[in-house]
């Protein structure tokens, strides 16, 4: 199960010479195609030997993947339609199984949940990301050392970060209590309580991932051109108007993306919630993924949990349109 | 804030130490504190660990958390498995997405546009759709319960394909066209001329499928109950239970499932920072 999707290249292998030449030019073809080709039988000979190496190169790939994904996605839908409970004989519901979903309370709660560190997590990820970004983009000593240290986490699993939020945020000895302590202020329950569970899984999850907006965003401030700020400070911009009035505005297509991947990200939540709480304390932390995962998988309701995957599905769609609509709308208007 | 763009390259005056390191190091400091406390409390004594307040730094080292691990665990048999999954995924990626790409960006076929927006339209299907389908289909063919289950879904990947076309796309015809017309075969001409030049884009793919099949862990929880066929991921979440309060062992094994990962991102952090701003990669 691929769990990655990529993103348009903004940056590409740096050797890539940046010409991109169209597949077979003229004089290609007639060069490979002898004097004989002329001949009609002769070309359409060739046609099929093109066509079979064509497809020889691609289709082992490509059954490969159609075969893992646009076949399960149809498959997927087929369930959603039937109650199911992968032994006794499958009984046809038609849409009863998404006119479920309506009345679903818990379905309910994992909504409120996944929308609750959906707006924890996003803002700060992006936020974060740029305010590194800014951080790091700059030549001073120990700045790789720095960089290193922010982006290492971005390796770290999902089961290895579970174990370790556990003992950092232990109520009883973790270190996170200690430190309050210090301070003087009362130990928290973190992931026992209901109302902070959330808030340390976001945690740490930025700490796992603000490497990658950060990443993307020194990509981007990398790109912008200097006479542009050069001609910003002659005109008497203080650096905290060059930043805001010359540099965000050429930050805004990476913001967007970085909005859209984030919350795709944080919709489809489960791992660290599994490594962490699996879904508790009271069910605080269960998320629509962990909702899903549960039905399906603990509760054998295939065709159900077929169904709030597709919901799912078109939640993602809808939210990502609707960004960006709205960023193009907005960005018109700003520029 | 003072200055916005990278500061300039070499300038002769030495300058007082920037006000940025009073933000930069508390930073860095605060995201390395999880992994040094991985460390530290993998060579912790047991009795280090159960006292409160407890001390940053262990009185003593001890590798009886590894001793325990090894002895008493898989986590060797579950390191075997995971770095099978990866090799395999690696390999597979690397050639079916190298040659896909390449025959999407170079080759004149039928219904070529056609599979390639039906590659690069799996992109929006989202993995949770695809669990309960795919399970039901490997359950049918016997692959649940096996490393095989951990292993199939990583042959190849749309985000594969869709990186070596860009990358191909972008390489100068005339290269092939010379060897074409030395009486090269297209086989020929792809692994001695065009997978040589692809290193850079070879690397990305590379690093991406590696984190990607390492760190896996919704997919082995759901395919794998056997745990003879555990991936290391799957194994350290599974200590979690019965074992959630021998920490010295529980950050050890987190050691052995993280630290290969650590060291290649040391050595390698310019290809990984490339891989990074190439895809979203973690789930």
């Amino acid at each position: 199960m691929t769990d990655t999707k990529p993103r348009v290249p903004a940056a590409e292998p740096e050797s890539a010479a940046h010409t991109a030449l169209p597949e077979s030019s003229p004089g290609f073809v007639s060069v490979i195609g002898s004097p004989a080709a002329r001949n009609p039988r002769d070309r359409r000979r060739r046609a099929l030997r093109d066509n079979l190496e064509g497809w020889g190169f691609v289709a082992p790939a490509l059954v490969i993947i159609l075969g893992l994904s646009l076949f399960p996605a149809v498959w997927a839908f087929l369930l959603s339609l039937q109650e199911w409970d992968g032994f006794s004989d499958p009984v046809n519901v038609g849409f009863d199984n998404y006119a479920a979903m309506a009345t679903d309370g818990d379905l309910q709660a994992a909504l409120v949940h996944t929308f609750v560190y959906t707006a924890l997590f996003v803002p700060t990820s992006v936020l974060l990301g740029l305010f590194l970004a800014v951080a790091l983009n700059r030549r001073i000593r120990f700045i790789g050392l720095y960089r290193t240290a922010i982006f290492v986490p971005f390796v770290a699993s999902a089961a290895a970060t579970g174990i370790l939020t556990t003992y950092l945020f232990s109520p009883q000895f973790g270190l996170l209590n200690q430190m309050l302590q210090f301070f003087g202020i009362p130990p928290q329950g973190w992931l026992e309580d209901p109302n902070q569970s959330m808030v340390v899984i976001t945690i740490m999850s930025l700490w796992g991932q603000a490497a990658f907006t950060t990443v993307i965003y020194l990509a981007a401030l990398q790109d912008i051109p200097a006479d542009l700020l050069e001609a910003a400070r002659i005109d008497g911009a203080n650096p905290w108007q060059v930043f805001w009035h010359v540099v965000f505005p050429q930050l805004a297509p990476v913001t967007v993306f970085a909005t859209i991947w984030q919350i795709i990200q944080a919709i489809q939540l489960f791992d660290l919630v599994y490594t962490t709480t699996r879904g508790g304390p009271l069910g605080a932390t269960e998320t629509i993924v962990y909702y899903l995962w549960d039905a399906a998988f603990k509760q054998l309701e295939f065709g159900y949990g077929s169904a709030v995957a597709y919901g799912l599905f078109a939640v993602t769609l809808v939210i990502t349109i609707g960004v960006t609509i709205y960023s193009r709308r907005s960005s018109m208007k700003a520029f | 804030m003072t200055t916005l763009e990278a500061a300039p390259r070499s300038r002769p005056v030495r300058r007082r130490p920037s006000g940025w390191h009073l933000v930069l190091a508390p930073i860095a400091i605060v995201f390395a504190i999880p992994f040094v406390q991985m460390f530290l409390t993998s060579v912790t004594p047991a009795k280090d660990i159960n006292k409160f307040p407890r001390d940053f730094f262990p009185s003593a080292l001890t590798l009886d958390g590894y001793e325990k691990l090894f002895q008493t665990s898989d986590i060797l048999l579950w390191l075997g498995n995971t770095t099978i999954v990866s090799a395999i995924a690696i390999v597979s990626h690397i050639v079916l997405c190298s040659l896909a790409g390449y025959g999407f960006a170079r080759l004149t076929f039928r219904g070529r546009t056609f599979g390639f927006l039906a590659i690069v339209g799996t992109i929006m299907i989202p993995t949770q759709l695809l669990m309960i389908p795919t399970y039901i289909l490997f359950s049918r063919i016997g692959l649940i319960d096996s490393l095989g289950a951990a292993i199939v879904p990583w042959l190849a990947s749309a985000f594969g394909i869709f990186l070596m076309r860009q990358f191909f796309i972008s390489l100068p015809a005339e290269l092939e066209e010379a060897a074409l017309i030395d009486g090269c075969t297209r086989l020929q001409v792809f692994f001695r001329i065009i997978l040589p030049l692809a290193k850079p884009a070879i690397a990305t793919l590379a690093i991406f499928t590696l984190l990607g099949s390492w760190n896996d862990l919704v997919w082995p929880l759901i395919a794998i109950n056997n745990d003879q066929a555990f991936t290391l991921q799957l194994g350290i979440t599974n200590f979690q239970g019965p074992r959630r309060t021998e920490w010295s062992l529980l950050m050890a094994g987190n050691v052995v499932a993280t630290l290969p990962l650590i060291v290649f991102f040391l050595f390698a952090q310019k290809q990984f920072i490339a891989t990074m701003s190439f895809s979203g990669l973690k789930g």
